[in-house]
């Protein structure tokens, strides 16, 4: 227990303290979220991420925005298990056809008013897989989407201009 | 003990069984190459059983006339590639999952994809196809167009027949597609009794979005992206597979110091992999310091890569021919400086990880996988090597650049998720030896070799360690340049029936954490 609380704190707190311009910026783009969340969500706002047929590298990065340098949660931005309690549906990966109707069944499962994002080349265009027997490319060719946020995959920071992006619509 | 290669003394034993071999060049090192008469094909794998080969992969092809059906066995680093050939007409072959259960989804994506049938298969139920295309139509078949029929909504894939259970208490939990968490789609049937796991079943598919198909026609470029995005995770090792089978069926070699690169780039991603397991391992016995610290020191180590390589994920940096990036002394010291900073967060880390006693609690005998099981199901990677199976391509059949040093590889029996844990971790710490050699060995020089067209009917096979293990490439090309077949056999497809029978007696609640120990991908088993 001792050696655990002395890497704790001697880990510190890393969110606030990099001093790197790239970390500087992402705190101001984090605290403007904010300001956009408390305003038009009572301070938070909840995503439900599915994942339709990625190749999983989008799945990675969106992981990454819950690390502690991004910690994503402080801006009031948090993932939820059920589409139920959901505001925002993330939605990555060409939607593959074997997972057309659980999309869709998710999508109608989210309570209004909602959003979707489509995160990640694939999502957004098909990307490197496009349309085919198999799948039905864009996430917009299945459930109607408000905001893509491109990349391949997209990296945590872009991922938090994104997030930026729809609160400011 | 002699030094004959086992490959004669196995053919011996198969012309005893009255197989005829007729044996063709070998295209790559520690591989042979053989073609079989059909009638035979389950009698290869029943002699191949007793001789202790190891089934490693099976894919298909369709010729003009003919399919082609592979199979591919390996022992003490030597593989053996046997072919076989198929009426289009009569397109059926005798099953070789009653010998190896490790060939049995295999086989019934084969069946999926080609309409070839496996003939007494175990199971005859469908793997890859849900409801996305007829049952009496065939993807991989040349005169299937890529862009299929699809309905305008694909139903779900509700007839499946699930293994049932019956009796007093028993109860099924299904879960998925969608999962809690945010991880990529499958299912997973439970049958249980309170909290104890009867039986578990997977029921994948739901992320194939057509990769074999889509790659045909490609230039080399353009499969080298797609096979980088197979399994984002392992997108230098799918991309490093494939451009190997394109090398070889194009038959150049790659310079020295491409291949180190490739080196230094694969181990970097073993490592980065590795870190983000050990700690979701631990969230998911609801040990966040562990999840915290291992996802800071694997941010850490992505920036290092974005700064270097452009791309955090190292996606398109393996092309082929070689690489895409040069790397300087500066870049050599920032990998240097990454490895003394991980060594020592490991030392704070991991010793905190080990004297804590509810981490000893949930991990050690939690998720046992047998050796014997482990084998049966030709377990590859850290699964395997957690569970007494002493294989990795890097030192068995090694390629540059890892025939230019000593790979060290670790080895647990225990088998249970602790095991799996501390794999990882032996493995992250042999990885920045590893890189660190490969910079110590770097001499200036190209870092691609200019492309040749390879002839039109060309193959080769690409195997190579990626951080789940054994992965193995199978390219062939057409005229122009252009893919006519790309099979990429990720070693997920091998290890995700071992998850059915490690959490067997084990609870409910603690599937998760046997699930990430195991840590399969579910686009690279589903394509």
């Amino acid at each position: 227990m001792f050696r655990l609380f002395t890497k704790i704190l001697s880990t510190g707190i890393v969110t606030e303290r990099i001093k790197a311009p790239k970390d500087a910026e992402l705190e101001q783009l984090g605290i403007e979220i904010k300001r956009h969340i408390d305003r038009r969500f009572s301070g938070s706002i909840a995503i439900r991420a599915v994942d339709a047929g990625s190749c999983n590298g989008c799945e990675l990065e969106i992981h990454a925005l819950n690390n502690p340098y991004y910690d994503i949660e402080r801006f009031g931005i948090h993932f939820v298990a059920s589409p139920r309690h959901a505001d925002v549906l993330l939605v990555t990966g060409p939607v593959s056809r074997h997972m057309q109707t659980a999309l869709l069944r998710t999508y109608q499962a989210t309570p209004n008013p909602k959003w979707v994002v489509a995160v990640g080349d694939c999502a957004a265009c098909g990307g490197e897989f496009g349309e085919s027997y198999a799948s039905c490319g864009a996430v917009s060719n299945v459930i109607p989407v408000d905001m893509t946020i491109p990349g391949c995959p997209p990296t945590p920071e872009v991922l938090m201009k994104g997030l930026l992006g729809l609160m400011k619509r | 003990m002699s030094n004959l290669n086992w490959t004669e003394i196995f053919g011996q034993a198969m012309d005893a069984a009255g197989v005829l071999i007729e044996t063709q060049p070998a295209t790559a090192d520690h591989l042979s190459a053989w073609q079989i008469a059909d009638r035979h094909w389950q009698k290869l794998a029943e002699v191949a059983m007793t001789h202790r080969l190891r089934w490693s992969a099976g894919w298909a092809e369709q010729g003009p006339e003919q399919f082609s059906v592979y199979v591919l066995f390996e022992k003490q680093g030597e593989y053996l590639q046997v072919r076989t050939s198929i009426d289009l007409n009569r397109a059926e072959l005798p099953s070789q999952a009653t010998v190896y259960p490790a060939a049995n989804r295999s086989e019934r994506h084969t069946q999926d994809m080609f309409g070839i049938k496996f003939a007494e298969h175990p199971d005859n139920r469908p793997w890859t196809r849900h409801k996305a295309w007829d049952k009496h139509q065939y993807p991989l078949r040349k005169a299937f167009a890529v862009q299929g029929q699809p309905e305008a909504i694909t139903p779900p894939d509700l007839d499946y027949a699930f293994v049932k259970s019956h009796g007093a208490g028993t109860y099924e939990i299904p879960v998925g597609p969608i999962h809690a968490g945010i991880i990529e789609p499958g299912h997973f049937r439970f049958q249980a009794v309170g909290e104890l796991i009867l039986n578990l079943e997977e029921r994948f598919g739901y992320t194939h979005k057509g990769i074999e198909k889509i790659a045909e026609g490609r230039t080399p470029e353009s499969l080298a992206r797609l096979a980088g995005r197979v399994s984002g995770d392992t997108t230098v090792g799918h991309a490093w597979a494939a451009c190997k089978a394109m090398e070889q069926a194009a038959n150049i070699s790659i310079p020295p110091r491409a291949a180190l690169l490739r080196g230094i780039l694969a181990e970097r991603e073993r490592v980065a992999n590795h870190l983000g397991d050990i700690g979701a391992i631990c969230n998911d016995v609801a040990f966040t310091f562990a999840q915290i610290q291992f996802s800071r020191l694997r941010e850490d180590w992505l920036r290092t890569q974005a700064n270097i390589f452009g791309h955090r994920l190292l996606m398109d940096c393996i092309i082929p021919g070689g690489v895409k990036h040069d790397i300087g002394e500066a870049d050599c010291d920032a990998f240097k400086a990454d490895n003394v900073r991980l060594r020592k967060e490991l030392s704070d880390i991991i010793t905190t990880l080990d004297l804590n006693s509810s981490l000893e609690d949930r991990l050690y005998t939690a998720g046992f996988l047998s050796e014997d099981i482990a084998a049966a199901f030709g377990t590859l990677g850290y699964v395997g090597r957690a569970s007494g199976q002493d294989f990795d391509v890097r030192r068995d059949a090694p390629y540059p650049p890892y025939d230019k040093v000593t790979v060290k590889v670790a080895l647990e029996n225990q088998g249970d998720i602790a095991s799996r844990f501390w794999i990882r971790y032996k493995e992250i710490m042999a990885s920045m030896k590893l890189i660190e050699q490969f910079m110590a060995l770097l001499q200036a020089g190209e870092i691609a070799t200019a492309w040749q067209i390879p002839a039109a009917g060309s193959s080769g096979l690409g195997i190579i360690d990626g951080w789940r293990g054994e992965i193995v490439s199978y390219v062939a090309f057409g005229s122009d340049n252009k893919i006519s077949r790309f099979y990429p056999r990720d070693p997920s497809q091998l290890n995700w029936p071992a998850l059915e029978k490690l959490v067997l007696n084990n609870i409910v609640p603690d599937f998760p954490v046997c699930n990430k120990s195991l840590n399969g991908s579910y686009s690279g088993n589903d394509l």
